[in-house]
């Protein structure tokens, strides 16, 4: 059974009177394990697909399930809950609460699960540890270069064990170096750890990290191939 | 599952981050919270001050006035033309089942002397049951006898006030006074009152025999003249009841034909003394209602700031959504956000409020009264205000979509 299962999915906005086609009727399988790399120009509809597996929109039509999970019927809460156990998110901006300690930001998912406070900051510095910033637990965001903050947003991803990291240009605000050590990261947790990595990147060399590459145009996948390396 | 205590966390966390808004915040409920205890405190002071002026007066009185004849077409009022006698009195209290104490009195200003001093002061002319009618206890001595009125004997019993006047620390019990220049003995010191409803000085009398005063000292137009009857019911529900019994025995003691008017009048005091009472009730509840207006746009106050919060955190609204928070997460977040300011704001302004109302009955001298009700009365309503008015920031911060959210700059 694949990880993710997309039959079909198409999502029309609404803007005014026109009607725009964010996505196509997408069929796309992803399996566990997989490190897929997503590419296309603003506007493809990569962003909404982002979404829609991300449990973050719905789709207009057509059916995704998760985990042999059929989102579709999920109300608001139970997709908030399926975010939480199954899903990592890593943003091109970090995304970190500001005057929250790293510790505190990656404890995040773990409030909204019932975990008891003291598991939460132990599988928390764990995890910490993982991307290699123990020591660094009670930094603040301001207090971190891009590259660590990534590093705490990539630990608030992993620290409920979730299957999937959904990584939206993760690397769009940080300098080659850093770039390239972030992506090892994800390689290394693919690898290592057997989670399934979903990236969206516009930069080919960030998508040669990837083992497949999907390419989106007008809200349509126009290529699906195993990742080409240069 | 809600997490609260990370919850309550994250809310402390949140509003140290805004110190002058929070605070700021905070003082519109202190305010409004310090207002309601004050205000309550001061009506309830009020009422609880003439409810023992009340008490003073003795309880379940009514009042026989002579007067209101009518003389040649002019209809003459309570208390112009001397009718009642002491045997009214006595009729009264044997032929009304619902009378249980009669005093006639009959009184006047006299100027009284002891030794070098001398005092200007109500003297009432009565009987022992005078001090049951009153309920009026003495603080020391003996009460006149009934013996003592039969014999209309030269005693008397002197109120606070006259003991200070004439006496200083001198015990008046056994020395002898001068009323109009009858020589009296002091038998008893009656208690202190205070003030009447009214404003007079209560103490301020001395009690005689009711026909020493008649033959001695005022004198009377007939045998037996009494200016007023005072009257005790057995009890607050046989008042109207004693009014029209006394009304009927003495309209055939008199004999008043059927379409002639009273040539007396019958005054439930109880009855006016509860409508002083009533309107002071309804002076503590304007208070109280003016003082919540207060606490009512100190909870507007938390609404605004809430809303300003919910835009400026957007963003974090946003990541939270994305991690995990179910609807009630971010909504609880922000509702305890609200209660806590309004409760900071509560507890303080309980401190501010009982410390007012004492600031207020040391300096004007209002008599304050601080119930453990009005305190819970104060911190609920304050609690109850946070989320009210927290809720409708917390709606919209709980609604928010999660990707416009995360993309809010």
């Amino acid at each position: 059974m694949p990880l993710i299962e997309i039959n079909d999915i198409s999502k029309i906005y609404r803007l005014g009177d026109i009607d725009v086609n964010a996505l196509n009727s997408v069929s796309i399988n992803i399996d566990k394990g997989e490190f897929v790399a997503i590419m296309g120009q603003s506007g493809s509809g990569k962003s909404t697909f982002m979404n829609i597996i991300g449990c973050l929109d719905k789709p207009t039509s057509g059916r995704y399930s998760l985990e042999g999970v059929d989102v579709a019927g999920l109300t608001r809460d139970e997709l908030a809950a399926i975010r939480n156990k199954k899903i990592g998110f890593v943003f091109q901006g970090f995304n970190l609460l500001s005057r929250t300690s790293a510790i505190e930001n990656v404890e995040l998912p773990m409030l909204y699960n019932g975990l008891p406070a003291r598991d939460r900051k132990e599988r928390a510095a764990a995890a910490l540890d993982k991307v290699g910033l123990s020591g660094r637990e009670n930094h603040h965001p301001n207090q971190l270069s891009g590259g660590q903050q990534q590093r705490v947003a990539i630990a608030r991803a992993l620290v409920n064990e979730a299957p999937l990291i959904l990584a939206d240009e993760p690397t769009g605000n940080l300098d080659t170096k850093t770039s390239t050590e972030i992506m090892e990261l994800f390689v290394r947790l693919n690898a290592e750890s057997d989670i399934t990595v979903v990236l969206v990147t516009h930069e080919h060399d960030i998508a040669a990290f990837s083992k497949r590459t999907l390419k989106f145009l007008d809200g349509r996948v126009v290529s699906d191939s195993p990742t080409i390396n240069l | 599952m809600i997490n609260i205590p990370s919850t309550i966390k994250i809310s402390l966390r949140a509003l140290r981050v805004n110190k002058m808004r929070s605070a700021l915040t905070i003082l519109g409920i202190i305010i409004g919270v310090g207002a309601v205890i004050t205000m309550l405190a001061v009506g309830t002071g009020a009422r609880q001050r003439i409810g023992e002026q009340i008490a003073s007066m003795g309880s379940n009185l009514l009042m026989v006035l002579p007067g209101a004849t009518t003389s040649g077409g002019a209809r003459m009022g309570a208390g112009s033309q001397m009718t009642l006698s002491t045997s009214d009195a006595e009729a009264i209290l044997k032929e009304c089942p619902a009378v249980l104490h009669v005093a006639p009195v009959l009184g006047g200003v006299a100027q009284v002397i002891y030794g070098n001093q001398n005092w200007s002061t109500g003297v009432t002319g009565t009987t022992p049951a005078m001090l049951e009618v009153r309920d009026w206890p003495l603080s020391e001595g003996r009460p006149f006898a009934e013996e003592d009125v039969r014999s209309a004997s030269k005693v008397c019993l002197l109120g606070q006030t006259v003991v200070d006047n004439l006496f200083g620390s001198i015990d008046p019990i056994g020395q002898i006074v001068r009323i109009k220049n009858v020589p009296f003995t002091v038998i008893g010191v009656l208690d202190r009152k205070g003030q009447s409803p009214n404003g007079q000085d209560q103490d301020d009398t001395i009690y005689i025999p009711v026909t020493t005063a008649q033959k001695k000292i005022f004198g009377t137009t007939f045998p037996g003249m009494v200016r007023i009857i005072m009257v005790k019911a057995k009890g607050a529900e046989e008042l109207s009841q004693a009014q029209k019994q006394i009304t009927e025995l003495l309209r055939q003691r008199h004999r008043i034909a059927q379409k002639q008017d009273d040539d007396f009048t019958v005054r439930n005091l109880t009855q006016m003394m509860q409508a002083a009472e009533e309107s002071a009730k309804i002076m503590a509840l304007l208070l109280g209602a003016v003082a919540s207006v207060s606490l009512l746009v100190g909870g507007i106050g938390i609404m605004n700031i809430m809303l300003v919060s919910v835009t400026e955190r957007t963003r974090e609204i946003g990541i939270r959504m994305a991690v995990g928070a179910k609807t009630w997460d971010i909504r609880l977040q922000f509702l305890i956000e609200a209660l806590i300011l309004s409760l900071i704001g509560g507890g303080i302004g309980i401190v501010i409020g009982v410390s007012g109302s004492q600031v207020l009955s040391t300096i004007a001298g209002w008599p304050t009264i601080i119930s453990l009700f009005s305190i819970f009365l104060a911190f609920g309503f304050s609690g109850v205000v946070g989320i009210f008015f927290g809720f409708y920031p917390a709606m919209k911060a709980s609604l928010l979509d999660p990707i416009e959210a995360l993309r809010y700059e």
